[in-house]
């Protein structure tokens, strides 16, 4: 039986699985010790949870349970990792290479380094959300630390080729930072083979909870430190200072353990629905999938439906269809989507995407009422569009002198 | 953002959707916004050249849901008004009708620019000198 709503939006975040919950819920009542106490029982058990989650978590990504930094999220990790390299690493250069299709934890810790006297070059990418290598080690200089890409970006999906970025950062000396929230748990990611020496990524985008995420940070070839940004107990081994949020550490260990036994059967079930949609969706005149479709996350898509405003669009089935749109329509934003600008995409085109995040919960049912609502209302607000019956009159609409506002 | 119960009602049920001659001397067009900033809003009117009156009203929007119902509202109230008594409707009279929240101000102050562009696309048909709006302070 369908239940409405219809949850799309998994690239926000994930529903918890249930298996997390109830690993979780015994650390909030019954275990509710403090790791760090290390002088009786409540103590004790909190730290062996944590020590359990730890191996669950490292394990995923192919670590040492030792290289796992648990933060409050993404946007800590992000934060932990690339300042605290800036600061650790302030000898040997000051010079950081990122690109403008980050997210904003990263973006914006890279322009807060600016101000801090940092040097950041923001690569482009090529229209498939991929950068491009020849520049990324062109971009390289005597004074470069780090290079900080993501590993697939949450708006379409793109996979970098993070072992090609390694392999360059490793023939210059400079370190590997990767923002894997999307990836982890979703494709296989191994830090050793992957040659990553820093990756931020959280429990919520795979169904874990709020509230926890983890830095990986690299203890030999090369051993790699970050300075604290947080002053404190000297908790995780003194790179992030406190009280260990035990219940959430457990769900993220947990959720971990999930992924890493379901990811192949949820992989091939969750991409087999998404090109489904993703199909009839473009079978509507005029509607394009953005970035790549070869290097792509299995459960993401992102359409842009010509002529069709994307938050209009959501009104239309957003009472039974949570998604998100790369339009925002309001006076305090009218910039839409700055990655799918990135991709070279005009703002019309920008205006007009909706982003696609299925998850392991998603059923081909919710597929099925979804593909119809959207073909219905595109085709309505087409009736509605006036640069659409421009478009079915012939009219180049880039000739037009628009009114701009 | 929860949209009010007049919104989605202009939304779901649009009133005068559609494509009025623009040839016709006795029709005004009026095509304002741009396709980067996320709205384009084409509002036209058929005038009695005799008694001045709007006999009918359409309109076609590219925009979000506040901006579909400030235009089907608009061609609602301008619907058996008098060119004189159109221009006198003002956006904020749009924005309380439909409780438009501060960040879909906008919508209503792009639909009052369509009345008037109508309006003097009207005029200028008609051999009469285009009325200078002052420059709406909202865009």
């Amino acid at each position: 039986m369908l239940n409405l709503p219809i949850y799309l939006d998994n690239n926000a975040t994930t529903p918890m699985d249930p298996r997390v919950l109830e690993a979780m819920t015994p650390y909030f009542l019954k275990h509710f010790g403090n790791a760090a106490s290390r002088n009786h029982p409540f103590g004790w058990e909190a730290e062996e949870a944590v020590d359990y989650a730890r191996e669950q978590v490292a394990k995923l990504i192919g670590a040492d349970p030792k290289e796992i930094i648990f933060t409050s999220g993404a946007t800590e990790a992000d934060n932990l990792g690339i300042k605290g390299i800036f600061e650790m690493y302030a000898t040997k250069g000051n010079h950081i290479i990122t690109a403008t299709t980050e997210h904003k934890a990263v973006l914006d810790t890279c322009k807060h380094i600016e101000k801090q006297g940092g040097e950041v070059t923001y690569l482009n990418v090529q229209p498939d959300g991929l950068i491009d290598l020849k520049e990324l080690e062109a971009a390289i200089k005597p004074t470069t630390i780090l290079i900080a890409l993501m590993y697939a970006n949450n708006e379409i999906g793109a996979v970098m080729p993070i072992k090609e970025i390694s392999a360059i950062a490793r023939k210059h000396g400079v370190l590997v930072f990767t923002d894997a929230t999307q990836a982890v748990g979703k494709i296989p990611v191994d830090v050793n083979k992957d040659g990553i020496d820093l990756m931020a990524f959280t429990a919520h985008k795979m169904y874990g909870p709020k509230g926890v995420g983890a830095l990986y940070v690299r203890r030999k070839n090369p051993r790699v430190k970050v300075t604290a940004q947080m002053d404190g107990g000297g908790h995780e081994r003194g790179m992030r200072s406190g009280t260990l949020n035990v219940p959430g550490i457990v769900g993220f260990g947990k959720a971990c353990e999930i992924c890493m036994l379901d990811m192949e059967a949820d992989t091939k079930r969750i991409s087999k629905l998404r090109d489904k949609l993703e199909e009839s969706l473009i079978l509507l005149e005029e509607a394009y999938v953005n970035g790549s479709r070869e290097h792509r996350l299995p459960h993401v898509s992102n359409i842009s439906f010509k002529h069709v405003e994307g938050e209009g669009l959501l009104m239309g089935f957003n009472k039974n269809i949570a998604l998100s749109s790369g339009s925002a329509c309001t006076s305090a934003s009218l910039e839409p989507s700055y990655v799918l600008k990135a991709l070279g995409l005009g703002d019309d085109l920008a205006h007009s995407s909706l982003r696609f995040g299925l998850s392991r919960f998603t059923t081909e049912e919710e597929i099925d009422y979804t593909i119809k609502a959207i073909s219905d209302t595109v085709l309505k607000l087409r009736e509605m569009s006036p640069l659409w019956e421009m478009y079915k009159e012939g009219i180049d609409l880039s000739t037009i002198e628009w009114s701009g506002h | 953002m929860a949209y009010s119960e007049k919104v989605i009602d202009h939304y779901q049920n649009p009133k005068n959707v559609g494509t009025l001659d623009k040839a016709s001397k006795n029709v005004g067009t009026g095509l304002v916004g741009a396709p980067e900033c996320g709205d384009v809003m084409r509002l036209q009117i058929e005038v009695n050249h005799e008694t001045g009156m709007i006999t009918d009203a359409k309109f076609k929007t590219f925009g979000c849901g506040s901006a579909i119902a400030s235009s089907s509202l608009a061609t609602e109230w301008l619907k058996g008004k008098s060119v004189e008594d159109a221009l006198k409707i003002d956006n904020m009279t749009i924005v309380e009708e439909l409780n438009l929240p501060p960040v879909k101000i906008h919508c209503s102050v792009l639909a009052e620019d369509a009345i008037k562009a109508a309006i003097n696309d009207y005029r200028e048909k008609n051999g009469m000198e285009k009325i200078k709006f002052e420059e709406s302070v909202i865009h």
